[in-house]
């Protein structure tokens, strides 16, 4: 019995298969990411059962049984939350106590902002270079809108409050506290003595003070130290105080940024005969503050945050507004929560964006060799 | 309030220190305020009946009606009031540096303000003092019954020390839990963290009107501390304060006399009382020995009513605080309130 070898041949390509399903879409996503081994399974598990506890109650008290009408408090007679204030309150919420009949204005400024910011902050915006012009006249424009004068109606900056209120003060110390920040890091890291030393002591005495600290200083010493009636406007100086501040932590971050730059950078700089400033411009800065990114986002957002401690010397921000409502008789006890829920979710849209932003651009601005 | 945090203290008596220095004392502030035309009133920054915004924005309430009178009377118009919200700890260097030309902030009158921070109290609007709230299934019906019960209190506060010094007096235990803010301790205490919590009686009041079973638990009927809170000015300016002192004695003398905003207009044309005359000006020229208008005590009681018709509003049993009157009625109604005479 003669064993014939077993020839095979394989004349074709086999058609390529799909992937185990269990490796690859949804599952194998699931199966990677979340129950990869036991222990990644529990936590899974754990996790889904706190979500489970958490957001149906929480959607149920905060939609399902909630009470959105009537005029007081005690007309919120279910379970659930109180939404009824909304509608009556929304615009002390957003505006303060703005005259009323003057809104437009603030909502002019807001969506004139959007013009102004988008060629800063992306590329291939259509006529950027026209609006940069407008970008940097914006400022002057926000303030003539909001405070009147010249054929508008005077708003004294005492009615500024609500939403409109923090994003006046936030907006304004992000976009001042940058220049300041880069001025006062390079200033410390200068090598003229007067300057390095003036630098270092701002920086070290703004940022070894609690924030409150300097808002009390500015709202009710200075106006004891200063002439009668010549003591500057409370917004102009919370304004003031807020930038200062968050240019001291500005300038630390930037400084680390510096200092991550190799010595090689500043060299080659030299070796072109650029000069300080250009240098500066050209080589030194686009790298440093690339590197700086997170932590120049991290200093807005908190400072964005800071804007609420405004409360404290008696101006009225989202969360003092939401105070006041909560201390109401027509309200009283009723809207704890609501009114607080209400304003973080401001406060995390605005917050979440600049951090995605920052996740954006730092990617547009990777040069590395992957 | 009552909140004396040490560091609070410290900074006011540092801050205060400084502007003794700093600023001379500030005579005339009358005339300021008529050149002005606006009176600069700091407020509390929210506190249930006292002060607080209505839905159009306005600040409302107790205190700030005493704003409104003090408007009306000096300058004609109790909208010409500009509210500075202040709190606890920036209150006295707002009255002392100028930024208000008075403070009506449920303030409570003790002798270390009055004479060593530099300030004149004109009077009292409001007795307050601290109580107990605690639920009647405790079976307990005064507060001197309380030997080991927890206690909800709110840290850095007068009501502390109070609360040390009523146990141990009645040489009796109890066990604190401490509290940051008022709506904290009043959630801790629905929660059951503790079987009673003590605050102001007008807070404790405030508190248990928001609960949704407000019959299972009672205000005991102690009551451990003085709290005259009432409005004050910066010393130094007589005058200033014979204003601040009589607007208050005119809202007063208005509920005894029986003057209401309904009929002040009314009476102002004369009356039968001599009294009634010489305080809305229709006798004598008690306005001029003040510096004001002819008829300030009339405006005074338009703007917002009589004493009696600003309680109920803001404060009376009718509204969400429910008070009793009790120590704030007129001294012949039972309780301890009294105006000196207008002659």
């Amino acid at each position: 019995m003669s064993m014939q070898p077993f020839h095979r041949a394989q004349k074709d390509m086999l058609a390529e298969r799909p992937p185990p399903a269990t490796t690859t879409g949804t599952l194998g996503w699931l199966r990677e990411n979340l129950f990869s081994n036991w222990f990644n399974t529990g936590l899974t598990l754990l996790a889904l059962y706190l979500l489970w506890t958490i957001i149906p109650p929480f959607i149920d008290w905060a939609f399902i049984h909630a009470d959105a009408s009537g005029s007081t408090g005690r007309e919120c007679t279910t379970e659930g939350a109180c939404w009824a204030w909304l509608d009556q309150r929304i615009d002390q919420f957003l505006y303060g106590f703005y005259t009323a009949s003057e809104y437009w204005r603030v909502n002019l400024t807001v969506i004139l902002l959007i013009p102004a910011l988008l060629p800063l902050l992306f590329d291939g915006i259509p006529c950027a270079r026209q609006l940069r012009y407008f970008s940097l006249a914006y400022p002057v424009i926000a303030v003539f809108l909001l405070v009147g004068g010249i054929g508008l109606e005077a708003v004294p900056t005492s009615s500024f409050g609500g939403f409109m209120l923090n994003l006046a003060v936030g907006l304004s110390g992000i976009v001042l506290s940058l220049p300041v920040g880069i001025l006062l890091a390079l200033g410390r890291r200068s090598n003229l003595p007067a300057v390095r030393i003036l630098c270092v002591m701002f920086i070290e005495l703004v940022r070894g003070v609690p924030l409150i600290t300097l808002l009390f200083t500015a709202a009710i010493l200075l106006p004891m130290f200063l002439p009668e009636n010549w003591s500057p406007d409370l917004v102009i100086r919370v304004i003031v105080v807020v930038t200062a501040f968050a240019s001291a932590y500005m300038a630390e971050v930037i400084r680390g940024g510096l200092q991550a730059i190799p010595k090689g950078q500043y060299e080659a700089a030299q070796a072109m005969g650029l000069g300080y400033w250009q240098s500066m411009r050209l080589i030194i800065l686009p790298q440093a503050l690339k590197i700086s990114i997170p932590g120049i986002v991290n200093t807005f957002i908190g400072l964005f945050k800071d804007t609420t401690l405004v409360f404290l010397i008696g101006l009225f921000d989202i969360l003092g507004i939401a105070r006041s409502l909560q201390q109401n008789q027509d309200w009283i006890g009723k809207v704890d929560a609501e009114g607080f829920l209400f304003t973080s979710l401001f406060f995390f849209i605005v917050c979440f964006s600049m951090s995605r932003y920052s996740l954006n651009l730092e990617k547009r601005l990777d040069t590395t060799n992957r | 309030m009552k909140i004396k945090s040490f560091t609070g203290m410290a900074a006011v008596a540092g801050i205060l220190a400084v502007a003794g220095m700093a600023v001379p004392a500030h005579a005339a502030t009358l005339d300021d305020v008529k050149s002005a035309g606006v009176i600069k009133c700091g407020i509390n920054t929210g506190l249930a009946g006292f002060a607080f915004t209505g839905d159009d924005g306005k600040w409302t309430g107790f205190d700030v009606a005493y704003c409104r009178a003090m408007a009306a009377a000096v300058l004609g118009d109790p909208d010409k009031v500009k509210y500075v919200n202040l709190t606890g700890a920036n209150r006295f260097p707002a009255l002392q540096s100028g930024e208000i030309d008075v403070l009506s902030r449920n303030t409570t009158w003790t002798f270390s303000r009055d004479v060593d921070l530099g300030f004149t109290f004109v009077g009292v609007n409001y007795y307050d003092g601290q109580g107990f709230i605690g639920r009647k299934s405790l079976g307990v019906k005064s507060a001197k019954e309380l030997d080991g019960a927890s206690v909800c209190i709110q840290t850095g506060t007068t009501t502390e020390k109070n609360l040390a010094d009523f146990f141990r007096v009645n040489n009796i235990s109890y066990e604190a839990v401490p509290i940051e803010t008022n709506s904290e301790a009043r959630t801790a205490y629905q929660a059951e963290r503790c079987d009673v919590y003590t605050t102001d009686a007008s807070g404790l009041a405030a508190t248990k009107s928001t609960f949704e079973d407000a019959e299972k638990h009672m205000v005991f009927p102690e009551i451990v501390s003085k709290e005259p809170l009432g409005p004050l000015v910066r010393q130094g300016d007589d005058q200033w304060a014979d204003i601040a002192r009589w607007v208050l004695n005119a809202l007063i003398s208005a509920e005894e006399l029986g003057v209401t905003q309904a009929n002040v207009e009314e009476l102002a044309k004369g009356s039968k009382n001599p009294e009634i005359n010489r305080m809305l000006g229709s006798e004598g020229s008690y306005a001029k020995m003040l510096g004001l208008e002819k008829n300030w005590a009339v405006n005074a009681i338009k703007a917002d009513g009589n004493y009696a018709e600003i309680f109920e509003k803001f404060v009376g049993p009718k509204t969400p605080l429910g008070l009793e009157r009790g120590l704030n009625a007129l001294y012949k109604d039972g309780g301890i309130l009294y105006s000196p005479p207008f002659r």
